[in-house]
């Protein structure tokens, strides 16, 4: 199945092709291969290796870890096409993109999209490059799904604003140098009164505390800031106009959890195989339990099928120009299926697949139990499933707002 | 709910009672804390003792109160809501192996200590990480057995384990030629690998050829009705909160999209509670007991999977975090699920038992 999506996406551009490969056969430090990209998630301290060092730098330079970006501001100036051949030719070799996390995802693109010119140039190379860390500054404890509710006051003081509330679910709050934060600059009106600014972590005043989660790691937090001073010129579009940007940024960010193209490859070997190592066969080499079977059956079915859907609606938004409504269709697709491929190794494999820790079990099984459980959150962060339905409800099919 | 008859509510109201005021979550959390491989707290299972709670489906003669399957399950279920932490359902599984195969001798050795508590039993049969019954290699050869257990529920405390071996059932004491690997799963309980290596093994030689899938199937309808005391707590923990918070100006119980899941989840509930009721009716009316643990293990693996997720989903962030409690259910819950039968070996079995 994933060769048949693989053959459709082969493109022919040979001669950069060839020099990604060269690229790659000269910077990629053996020793990575087969690793993931520690420094882009949001699940761990910035701690990196020389050889993990040198190869970020290597690709940040060449700018190809952004590899769409304008290459003005640090990317890689290429089109879909090549930024294509760039991921085959890195799954290839068993190499991965060292650049990533929230800046890449979603706030980059964002900012191309609303920040000025000197914006740009500050914020774009560093993040194309891997140097800084961004975190997301939405959710307060009374701003959840209904986020325009958020209540952390930004006074304006001349020349700069006086910072004041509470953030929580902080991913990566303390990891992060910087944080995109929407925050209120006028009481007055609920959305209008938004603005999105951008702050430095280490600003006097901003105190993050660290969350345990039901996984047992620690990656999110409650950010508390008090009187923390924001310069002006750190305001992103127009005083007011936040909420309208932070709705985009939140637009990436589903096309991103969705997973749009690039899950495929992250969620590995396919469950059949899996599962062909943890279950009996019988003479056919065919699974014997014939439930799970099936189960697995129509999991991949519907797994290559939602993976044509988020291939088609790229393909169809880069058409129309930048992304699109049906990003809320991919998420709600996206992670549900992502939950239901962790419920399903579970099954697959018992109570080995139930893990916590100590002997017994594999690195990567217990690694899939922590997934497991932190990949009940996808339903949940970015607008949760049920804020995707009312979005499509309302906003696609043009149904009417019950509340 | 069942039809309960007196000295029946009384047993279950004493163990909500209990549960909620001795046994809340916060016990859950200190035992966990501890790290303790045995995880569950003495002093607690000294009061089920007192109670009665390990003696209920004991006979009278042999120490126990003999009040059926109906009442184990009704205080496994409280015990169940609370998530306290104790060897008692395992213990009272492996009773109802001796209360069907034992020769006098052993019921008259071990039941009166395990009805008081004295003593903790538990139940041994896989062999690998999935429920099959069918593929024992443990043997026992001149009255010592040899062969390794997997995923033992409550080995840590266990004083006596029931064995299955090829060739029946075995009592083994902890002791000489039984050593324990602790296996820590997601829900923090006493889990463990145990190798029996030329351990004294005395078979229970009563209770016929089915003895085994007897005592199986009394487990799977003693694990739901664990299931069932969970799902119940996360649906009702889940309801408290949507009445209560606010997102756009409304409770989120206003809102139909959760009204109607809602609606569905108690739907669901009622399902799972009339098919581990049924199943616990089944063994104290000793009739059509293999089909009614099937659809009660089947209904508690499928109503307890989706509330379990949906707990964590209708709670938001806050649900993920561990200072909650909501999360502790899941964790369990999957650790149940593939205990004594998953969805899919349940399947086969029902399908068997139907001739198709
Ligand atoms: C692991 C994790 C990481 C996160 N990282 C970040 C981060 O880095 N930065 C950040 O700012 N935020 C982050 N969040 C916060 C996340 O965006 C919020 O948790 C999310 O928006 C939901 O808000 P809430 O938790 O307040 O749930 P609530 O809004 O209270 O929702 C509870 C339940 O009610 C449902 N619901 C709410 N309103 C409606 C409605 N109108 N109709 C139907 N159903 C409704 C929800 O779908 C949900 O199921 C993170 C959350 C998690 C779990």
């Amino acid at each position: 199945m994933a060769t048949q999506l693989e053959a459709e996406t082969r493109s022919d551009n040979d001669a950069f092709r060839e020099e990604v490969r060269q690229f790659i056969a000269d910077n990629f430090p053996a020793e990575l291969k087969g690793k993931a990209n520690a420094l882009a998630g949001v699940d761990g301290p910035t701690d990196e290796n020389a050889a993990q060092k040198a190869w970020r730098e290597a690709m940040g330079a060449k700018g190809w870890g952004t590899p769409t970006w304008p290459k003005e501001y640090g990317g890689g100036g290429l089109d879909k096409k090549q930024a294509r051949i760039i991921d085959e030719e890195l799954a290839r070799a068993g190499a991965y993109n060292p650049i990533g996390g929230m800046g890449v995802m979603m706030f980059g693109p964002t900012l191309l999209e609303y920040g000025n010119e000197a914006q740009k140039r500050e914020h774009i190379p560093p993040i194309c490059r891997g140097e800084i860390r961004w975190c997301q500054g939405y959710s307060e404890p009374n701003a959840g799904s209904d986020l325009a509710n958020l209540q952390t006051f930004a006074e304006d003081k001349g020349d700069h604003y006086l910072v004041n509330g509470q953030k929580t679910w902080t991913s990566g709050g303390q990891w992060a140098d910087k944080c995109f934060a929407i925050v209120r600059t006028d009481k007055s009106d609920k959305h209008h009164g938004i603005s999105f600014m951008l702050i430095d972590m280490d600003s006097p005043g901003v105190e993050v505390r660290p969350i345990q989660m039901i996984s047992g790691m620690s990656p999110f937090c409650e950010t508390f800031f008090t009187d923390v001073k924001v310069p002006k010129e750190n305001l992103v579009g127009e005083e007011g106009q936040g909420w309208t940007i932070g709705k985009r940024l939140l637009q990436h960010e589903r096309t991103n959890i969705s997973g749009g193209g690039r899950l495929a490859g992250m969620m590995g070997a396919s469950l059949g195989d899996i599962a062909k190592k943890y279950c009996a066969t019988d003479g056919d080499g065919e699974l014997e339990d014939k439930v799970l079977r099936d189960k697995i059956a129509d999991f991949e079915i519907r797994w290559n099928s939602f993976l044509l859907t988020a291939r088609r609606a790229m393909e169809e938004s880069k058409a129309a120009g930048g992304v699109s409504e049906i990003s809320s269709v991919l998420k709600k697709i996206g992670t549900k299926m992502s939950q239901e491929r962790s419920e399903l190794l579970i099954d697959i494999r018992g109570l080995q697949g139930l893990g916590w820790e100590g002997d017994g079990f594999s690195t990567g099984e217990l690694e899939t139990v922590r997934a497991w459980l932190f990949g009940k959150a996808t339903t949940i962060y970015g607008g949760s499933t049920e804020i995707q339905n009312n979005i499509i409800a309302k906003r696609v099919l043009g149904m009417l707002d019950h509340q | 709910m069942a039809v309960l008859n007196e000295e029946q509510e009384m047993l279950r109201d004493m163990a909500r009672e209990w549960a909620v005021n001795e046994s809340p979550v916060t016990e859950f959390r200190k035992v966990r804390a501890s790290g303790a491989p045995e995880a569950f707290d003495r002093n607690a299972w000294s009061t089920m003792g007192q109670m009665g709670w390990t003696g209920v489906i004991i006979p009278e003669e042999h120490g126990g109160s003999d009040f059926g399957f109906m009442s184990a399950g009704l205080v496994i279920e409280e015990l169940g809501k609370t998530l306290t932490a104790s060897p008692l359902l395992m213990s009272t599984i492996a009773a109802t192996a001796i209360v069907l195969g034992g020769s006098d001798e052993q019921k008259a050795k071990w039941l009166p200590k395990l009805a008081s508590g004295e003593a903790i039993a538990t139940l041994a049969v896989d062999e690998g990480a999935s429920h099959d019954p069918a593929k024992i290699e443990t043997s026992v050869s001149g009255g010592k057995i040899s062969g390794t257990k997997a995923f033992v529920h409550e080995a840590h405390g266990a004083d006596l384990f029931v064995v299955a071996a090829k060739d029946g059932l075995y009592l083994v004491e902890k002791g000489d030629g039984v050593s324990l690997t602790t296996r820590k799963l997601t829900d923090q309980r006493s889990h463990a690998d145990v190798t029996f290596d030329g351990a004294t093994a005395d078979k229970l030689t009563g209770g016929g050829d089915s003895l085994l899938d007897d005592v199986l199937d009394r487990a799977r309808i003693l694990t739901a009705a664990e299931m069932l005391g969970m799902a119940q707590q996360v649906f009702d923990v889940t309801l408290d909160y949507l009445k209560q918070r606010v997102q756009f100006n409304q409770v989120l119980a206003s809102f139909q999209a959760l009204q109607h899941r809602m609606a569905d989840l108690f739907a669901d509930l009622a399902q799972m509670r009339s098919a581990v009721e049924a199943g616990l009716q089944a063994v104290d009316s000793g009739f059509g007991v293999a089909r009614a643990a099937t659809i009660a293990k089947a209904e508690a693996n499928r109503v307890l999977h989706t509330m379990s997720n949906q707990g964590i989903q209708l709670h938001g962030g806050i649900g993920m975090t561990d200072e909650y409690d909501v999360g502790f259910y899941l964790k369990r819950a999957r650790v149940l699920e593939a205990s004594f039968g998953s969805t899919g070996w349940l399947k086969h079995r029902f399908a068997k038992l139907g001739g198709y």
